[in-house]
């Protein structure tokens, strides 16, 4: 069984971010980490190849400046190889502009499933995977709990307002995983040393067909300003002296909750 | 250019129509002359009134969607639909599970962008959008620049539900078009998670808990001190994340938004990501044994000490009251 999945290079979380002055946009120009949310995928699309018993792992990425940081650590995880659009043109593309990247890019390679987060930790528009379902004609399953494919099926456990939901589909289809689906395995220093060699095929906007569709004009959306939010003050902030479960009482009291 | 046509995506429940749905049925009436819902499900008749009451003009019945999954179907029923009378200035989707797949399925057909995490819309000619970025500090404005439909996802609790005292909404069956092999996810099964107490999007407390709990194993106190309360247990995308908790506890950008009267932090640092969920809410009480965590910042009582003594030292004194 072949198994895409969708990656997405991001800022570190950890960094304070940043808008772009000028565009508005976040501000990706530093170092870019393998998206957190994408280790799950990473770590489902490997257990469902070896219980398969055959087939590969691919990724699939979009970058602006050539950023593979992120595609060796899910290489070092075990996926085989990695195919990588990377444009200056890219720089502003909106949701539905990944998904036509993703899609081009994925029909390069034959799958029977695509594994992709709910959303991302940067931008969070959660979205594109959806979209990138409906562009490559296949079915889709969100918000994934739990993952087993059985032949041509696959059946989830997709989290619902209230639990759960058993679904089930026929493949090719595409599948969006909640983080904590799986425990991600961390990358072995023989998979850190093979994933150097393994193969990151890098094509273009041109490559796939898609002048004029990404990019901030592809986007057709614009950001018209950035203004301060409302802001809450700051109340007591006391130290505990063995005394705090009782002022949160006094406050419980006070605003009526007891 | 002025909006003159707003459809709702209205998303049915088990007692009726969503809150999130209402609530975007309210503001469509404040910004358009005509507002129409899309629904579906075995029961659209029976929410004719209710709909009708919160603005719909007319409901767009998909039926019962025969146990597939409602993205494609209603998405195509969506398209098909402004296909056939025109399409609309905007389309409101709830950010619901079923709501997102609407949108994204919707945008791939339509090749129409989409607006997510909106919660706010302003009418300046065109609808302008309101995200929130950073944690809720900052408010990004950004609107569409082709022609529409302009589809937005909201996020639940940007608009009070108000009610307008509207006639029943006139009930329009909509067939679901052919979606080939996309509209093949069924669903087989369906189970309820065990609850006791409010539900998380309506409790008047919240009590959440953090990674500063230290193990799975505590966030027993949380439930234990939201029964006590009377409220929901809630959690930071962290303890998610690391699998303590499911993910329909989680507050935050990535999960849910509350607006409780009294949320009850414990153990949580405030990353952005938290603080966009909850920042709204009358009242916050936060404990964490860093004096400089930024869920300091927004908290009206704070406590900086640790989870694991003022927790259970609550937790007694509330049962011996």
């Amino acid at each position: 069984m072949n198994v895409v999945v969708c990656v997405k290079q991001i800022p570190d979380p950890a960094a304070p971010p940043s808008l772009d002055p000028e565009t508005h946009t976040l501000d990706r120009s530093g170092k870019l980490i393998l998206d957190d949310s994408d280790a799950y995928g990473v770590e489902m699309a490997l257990q469902l190849v070896d219980t398969a018993g055959g087939g590969e792992v691919t990724l699939v990425s979009m970058a602006p400046n050539s950023e593979t940081g992120g595609l060796r650590t899910a290489l070092a995880m075990g996926a085989s190889k990695a195919i990588l659009v990377s444009d200056p043109a890219l720089k502003g593309t909106d949701a539905l502009g990944t998904a036509k990247v993703l899609a081009a890019a994925i029909r390069r390679t034959p799958f029977d499933l695509v594994l992709a987060a709910t959303e991302s930790t940067d931008g969070y528009t959660g979205t594109t995977p959806v979209q990138l379902a409906e562009l490559l004609g296949v079915p889709s399953i969100t918000f994934a709990k739990s993952v087993s494919v059985d032949g041509s099926t696959v059946r989830v456990e997709r989290q619902t307002e209230a639990g759960f939901d058993e679904v089930s589909s026929p493949l090719p289809a595409l599948v969006t995983v909640t983080a904590g689906v799986v425990e991600p395995r961390y990358p072995s220093f023989k998979g850190i040393m093979a994933a150097k060699s393994k193969p990151v095929d890098e094509v273009t906007v041109a490559d796939l067909g898609l002048d004029g569709q990404v990019g901030f004009d592809g986007a057709r959306q614009e950001i018209l300003d950035v203004v301060a939010a409302e802001s809450r003050s700051q109340g007591e902030i006391v130290q505990d002296e063995g005394d705090g479960a009782a002022r949160i009482i006094v406050f419980l009291e006070a605003v009526k909750a007891l | 250019m002025s909006v003159s046509t707003i459809w709702v995506v209205a998303e049915p429940s088990s007692d009726g129509i969503t809150t999130a749905s209402l609530e975007l049925l309210t503001a469509a009436r404040g910004l358009a002359t005509k507002v129409e819902a899309v629904s579906w499900g075995p029961t659209t008749s029976s929410n004719a009134q209710v709909l009708g009451d919160y603005g719909a003009s007319t409901v767009h019945d998909l039926g019962d969607l025969g146990g597939n999954l409602p993205g494609v179907p209603v998405a195509a029923g969506l398209a098909a639909l402004a296909g056939s009378s025109g399409a609309p200035d905007a389309i409101l989707i709830p950010a619901s599970y079923d709501g997102r797949d609407v949108a994204g399925r919707l945008s791939a057909r339509l090749d129409r962008p989409v607006l997510t995490n909106v919660t706010g819309l302003v009418e300046e000619g065109s609808l302008v959008a309101e995200h929130p970025v950073f944690g809720g500090s900052l408010t990004v404005r950004s609107r569409f620049t082709a022609e529409g439909p302009g589809i937005f996802v909201i996020r639940a609790k940007s608009f009070a539900a108000e009610p307008s005292g509207g006639a029943p909404a006139a009930v329009a069956a909509l067939a679901v078009p052919d979606t080939g092999p996309t509209g093949t996810a069924t669903i087989t099964a369906s189970h309820a998670e065990d609850r006791t107490g409010p539900s998380l999007d309506e409790a008047s407390i919240v009590v959440s808990g953090g990674r500063g709990l230290g193990e799975a194993s505590a966030y027993a106190m949380i439930e234990e001190l939201a029964a006590l309360l009377h409220g929901a247990a809630g959690a930071s995308r962290a303890i998610v994340d690391a699998g303590w908790v499911p993910y329909s506890h989680q507050v935050g950008q990535t999960g849910k938004t509350v607006k409780p009267a009294v949320y009850l932090a414990f153990g949580i640092s405030g990353a952005t990501q938290h603080l966009v969920g909850m920042k709204g809410s009358r009242t916050i009480v936060a404990v964490n044994k860093d004096r400089d965590a930024p869920i300091f910042s927004i908290a009206d009582l704070g406590i900086v000490g640790d989870v694991h003594k003022v927790l259970p030292a609550l937790i007694d004194a509330l049962k011996s009251r």
